[in-house]
């Protein structure tokens, strides 16, 4: 399992793409051969996962358009996720 | 019996066969056998068409095969329109073809994926299962590839005459720097199905080849992901083939035939519409080929009181016409089915070392003629 830490600025990994597509009413993740449908929140982090971006920023911002607090193990744990499947990587 | 009538969802997967002409030969190709009387393709402005009306029900995954996809010269230009349209563009190559200027212009089109295919580790077995001499440009191709800024994607066929380089296939993917590897165990159908008293692998070679893939797994960790898909003769339910049948895929051939799965177009009265007739909306969603199999209204037994039913969907249609001669039947690879001692049967014949004296067919215009004559099929 990957580790992750709150300095770290995750990135889409080439050839995957994040998509919405208006027939599934919902994000995507688009890559070789392949396609997730995600479910909003996942896009939300996923959207923000652009390589310049910390996870403690990605967190701070998705707290404030959410007006929501302590997202920092959800969001952790998300890209954790999302690092093992190969989704994202660090830079 | 359930009869449910359910608006089906969209065809997220679309394959455009842009044709049957290959350069290479491969004794386990999936096209059709009378693949030689197939000589009108589809024009550009076909394919363009398709692309935008699939587009709008939804298709958001293309790939482009064949035969040999480069073998059209304007598979840039339905890349760069189907990048345009916003789908996800896979070209499934051999190879043969591609230069370095070709690869600069599906880069500018917007092209997503190249899957590059291998028939083998070494020279002789690449070239002896392909009928071609082909090696070394297929090494040339994957470092232009890579360094185009694609994710190296390498897929190679897996068999009985080639399962036991496997650990040299791995290490060839992973020298070359591969980061997805499709070890894809052969499906009997089309040439494969001619060719499989040769190519059907034994138990021990299949366990080996396992331990093998488990080991590198372990040692290249996300470094290059390794896929490894088992024959489905070893198993006893059905894969789930194509996710249900005209569920989630649509192929269209050269000649702009509409198919639920590669290799539907084998199954007798069974009529498949085409794309220059009737919009892909159409096709989808009201063709008596699409609705023959969607669901599970179809089914007979032992598959329509089966609990597993909804699972697997009873399994493969053409490997039930195949092996059961009968298209609505149970896949035979289903220990339920009447006929699944011709799959045992077929397992039981590859296990041990025997010499085969039958030579192998491979995938060529004389042979699809020999196995197919005109007429043959309505």
């Amino acid at each position: 399992m990957n580790a992750v830490a709150s300095i770290d600025s995750p990135v889409i990994r080439h050839g995957f793409r994040l998509q919405w597509e208006p027939a599934q009413n919902g994000h995507v993740l688009l890559y070789p051969e392949g396609m997730v449908k995600l479910n909003a929140s996942a896009a939300e982090i996923l959207r923000r996962c652009d390589g310049l971006h910390t996870v403690d920023e990605i967190v701070t911002e998705l707290e404030s358009v959410f007006q929501a607090t302590q997202l920092t193990q959800e969001v952790t744990q998300f890209i954790v996720s999302a690092l093992d499947r190969g989704w994202l990587r660090l830079p | 019996m359930t009869i449910v009538s359910q608006t089906p969802g969209p065809p997220l997967w679309l394959l455009f066969e842009l044709t049957y002409r290959c350069p290479l030969q491969c004794a386990f190709c999936y096209n059709p056998i009378d693949f030689a009387h197939t000589t009108d393709e589809l024009a550009t402005a076909d394919w363009l068409r398709v692309l935008r009306e699939a587009r709008e029900l939804g298709a958001v995954q293309l790939g482009l095969s064949g035969g040999e996809p480069l073998l059209r010269p304007d598979a840039e230009e339905i890349a760069a329109e189907a990048r345009h349209l916003g789908y996800y563009t896979n070209l499934i190559t051999s190879g043969v073809g591609l230069t370095q200027e070709r690869l600069r212009a599906f880069k500018s089109a917007g092209l997503d994926h190249i899957q590059l295919s291998f028939q083998d580790s070494t020279r002789e077995l690449n070239d002896f299962l392909s009928n071609t001499r082909t090696f070394e440009l297929k090494q040339r191709c994957a470092e232009w590839i890579r360094a185009a800024g694609y994710p190296m994607v390498l897929n190679c066929v897996i068999h009985r005459l080639n399962i036991e380089h496997l650990d040299a296939i791995i290490d060839m993917a992973a020298r070359i720097g591969v980061e997805f590897l499709e070890l894809a165990n052969t499906q009997y159908y089309s040439w494969a199905h001619l060719n499989r008293e040769q190519l059907l692998p034994s138990r021990a070679q299949l366990d080996r080849a396992f331990e093998i893939t488990q080991a590198w797994r372990e040692r290249l960790g996300d470094r290059m992901r390794i896929l490894y898909v088992v024959p489905d003769y070893y198993e006893t339910r059905p894969k789930r083939c194509m996710n249900g049948w005209a569920s989630t895929f649509m192929a269209v051939t050269p000649d702009g035939t509409a198919l639920p799965c590669h290799t539907a177009k084998m199954l007798p009265g069974l009529s498949f519409p085409n794309v220059r007739q009737q919009s892909v909306a159409d096709i989808w969603l009201h063709s008596e080929g699409f609705n023959r199999f969607r669901g599970t209204g179809w089914m007979k037994e032992p598959c329509a009181s089966c609990d597993e039913r909804d699972k697997d969907l009873g399994g493969c249609r053409c490997q039930a016409y195949l092996l059961a001669n009968d298209a609505a039947a149970a896949d035979p690879v289903c220990s339920k089915s009447a006929q699944h001692d011709v799959v045992t049967d077929a397992v039981a014949r590859a296990q041990g070392n025997r010499v085969i004296e039958k030579p192998l067919v491979f995938r060529r215009a004389d042979a699809s003629r020999r196995f197919s004559p005109p007429g043959a099929r309505p």
